[in-house]
């Protein structure tokens, strides 16, 4: 087989399948070391701390947040975009790099979809809790009550809970349908019988017959398939929730794609910061090669490019739509009250990740891992501006208004990050990272030693 | 419970070769097992094409007309509501909504269908002939009925080396 002498090997070593299988499944195997206990004990913390502020808001209602009657959208709409956002990356790679045929997806997709998910959960939360009454979020689904009332299907903020509880739903299945293989190979490791019987019913009692696998393939294209219009549909009706009111700076149609490429921007973002950590960490440095890094860096560049432009042709519209409010509200994003907001946003996702244009920075991984957090941070600023700098000068100047959080609407941000992080702790060690089957099948290929392969 | 003779190859382009091998002498196979799946196996074996798509194509089908119709039902005959004059069958708007449901339910009705007809499901407790399936070996499985004889065995044991098995175990 031809093998393109410029295109570095996937997966680094001479490895062989046994070997592949030891390596995954080795973090997976006995005590956890010492950083594993701190980070999860400080997730754990930040976790807590958020369990606070919820109890707070429940007992306390909405009135212990800083929103006020001007800007009512503030945190939690903020919070909610981003992490629906950073989750829209783990689907990317998963169906889009999937149905495009990029082989280097199969090391990073497993942990990629599982950040997606606990972002969903992470991202769901928010307009929950902002409801107030948790417990009658079902309120939200149509189902036949006493009121005879259903829900009203030309709100874009019930478009929201469809798109997010299908994203997360279609996620989940292509998320487990994915693993069943692997969970079958961590059951024949298992050296006891406890987990030999936990990991037997959770792999469904998967043989590897050909016949499953040539089904497996079926069902992960067309799950593919249909979860690359899903993942552009979420943020597409996401910045409906905003693109179909009259809120000067809401009102644009440029909404969809710009947040959606501004979702795969700080998903991929954050991709980088968790496995920068996690292949050091597990010792995946092989499997997560500088290659890898470099390929997400290069989708950065093109979805922070896209971001930056979409900034500044709302900027353009604003002026040549002729439009005062528009143009006002504008000017006060860049100049007003929240200028240093702005200028945040601005530097984190327009000007720094355009550093990766440059070879040696893009294969840097400390430099990576520094801008990715500028990324995380200049895009949960994308959010805060967009709703809060819209919001606090409203039509009439006595409703001005100026809006700082409490030390509630903290803890709830805090706590989903801790919320994040505990959970991906504890993916980490229940099951592999890497997708094992998947990687397998690509080593022949793209391994370092891969000539010695017989081919007809 | 059966009895079976398993082969196996260390190599899937070399697993690929035996089962054409084996196949080509008339012994019956009647699984392949391997740790991931192997392009042209499918061919190899015969196997008829998954027509998981075409429930896919059904699911979807249903979810989009339930999704479309519910909505339809809900604002023209269960509970209309008039939002500043417009038309109570709202059509676009009734998009978003049955293009999510389209896919749920088109996701979910094909995955189901997969695990069924796989007998996927939690709580199946296969026999697992070999462990090492899942971490690195391929494996040719042969049923033997109560017809087979000592000698058929052999003959199939000959074949099997013959198309270059690695190992040859026979479970009685």
């Amino acid at each position: 087989m031809y093998v393109s002498p410029i295109r570095e090997p996937l997966i680094k070593g001479n490895k062989d399948y046994s070997q592949v299988t030891k390596d995954i499944l080795a973090p997976m195997a006995g005590k956890p070391g010492k950083y594993w206990y701190i980070g999860i004990a400080l997730a754990g913390t930040a976790a807590l701390f958020g369990g606070w502020a919820t109890f707070v808001t429940l007992f306390t209602g909405i009135g212990s947040w800083g929103t006020n009657k001007t800007v009512g959208w503030a945190w939690d709409i903020t919070n909610f975009v981003w992490w629906v956002g950073i989750g829209h990356a783990g689907t990317f790679i998963s169906a889009i790099l999937l149905l495009f045929r990029q082989k280097w997806r199969t090391s990073i997709n497993r942990s990629a979809e599982a950040m997606t998910l606990i972002a969903v959960m992470c991202a769901g939360f928010f307009p929950l809790i902002h409801m107030g009454r948790l417990f009658l979020g079902f309120f939200i689904f149509p189902y036949p009550n006493t009121r005879a009332l259903w829900v009203n299907f030309n709100s874009p903020l019930l478009w929201d809970v469809f798109a997010i509880s299908t994203y997360f739903a279609v996620s989940l299945i292509f998320w487990y349908v994915g693993l069943i293989p692997d969970i079958g190979t961590v059951r024949d490791k298992a050296t006891t019988k406890i987990r030999k019987a936990i990991y037997g019913f959770l792999s469904f009692g998967w043989t590897g017959s050909a016949t499953h696998w040539a089904r497996h393939e079926t069902v992960s294209l067309i799950l593919a398939g249909l979860a690359a219009p899903l993942v552009l549909s979420v943020h597409t009706i996401v910045s409906f929730d905003f693109a179909t009111s009259v809120i000067p700076g809401w009102h644009t149609t440029i909404f969809p794609p710009y947040f959606v490429s501004g979702a795969v921007f700080s998903g991929f973002a954050m991709v980088l910061t968790l496995l920068i950590i996690t292949r050091k960490a597990l010792n995946l440095e092989q499997y997560i090669t500088i290659n890898h890094i470099e390929s997400m860096n290069k989708i950065i560049i093109l979805t922070g490019s896209i971001v930056g432009i979409a900034y500044m042709t709302e900027f353009f519209i604003a002026w040549y739509s002729g439009n005062e409010y528009e143009m006002f509200t504008f000017t006060n994003r860049a100049f007003g009250p929240y200028a240093w907001a702005y200028w945040i946003m601005m530097t984190c996702n327009v000007i720094t990740p355009q550093l990766f244009w440059f070879k040696k920075i893009r294969t840097n991984v400390l430099i990576t891992f520094i801008i990715s957090i500028f990324v995380n941070i200049g895009m949960w600023f994308e959010r805060f501006v967009i709703v809060v700098s819209s919001l606090h000068r409203d039509y009439l100047p006595s409703s001005w208004a100026m809006y700082s959080p409490t030390i509630v609407e903290v803890g709830l941000y805090v706590g989903t990050l801790g919320l994040f992080f505990t959970l991906f702790l504890l993916f980490i060690r229940a099951f592999p990272v890497i997708a094992i089957a998947e990687v397998k099948s690509v080593l022949k290929s793209s391994g370092e030693n891969n000539n010695h392969t017989e081919h007809e | 419970m059966n009895k079976y003779i398993t082969a196996y190859y260390l190599d899937e382009g070399k697993l690929l070769k035996g089962v054409k091998q084996i196949k080509s002498k008339g012994v019956k196979i009647k699984d392949v097992l391997s740790p991931f799946p192997v392009h042209g196996l499918d061919k190899a074996l015969g196997l008829r094409r998954s027509r998981l798509a075409r429930v896919a194509f059904a699911g979807g089908a249903i979810g989009a007309i339930a999704g479309f119709g519910f909505q339809t039902w809900v604002f023209t005959s269960a509970y209309p509501i008039n939002f500043g004059g417009k038309p109570y069958f709202s059509a676009p708007s009734f998009i978003p909504v049955t293009f999510e449901t389209t896919v749920l339910f088109s996701a979910f009705s094909m995955v189901f269908a997969f695990l069924i007809a796989s007998k996927l499901l939690p709580g199946e407790n296969p026999v697992i002939l070999d462990e090492r399936v899942t971490d690195d070996h391929f494996l040719v499985v042969i049923e033997l009925d109560e017809e087979s004889t000592e000698e058929s065995i052999k003959e199939i044991e000959k074949a099997l080396k013959e198309a270059g098995a690695e190992g040859i175990i026979i479970k009685a």
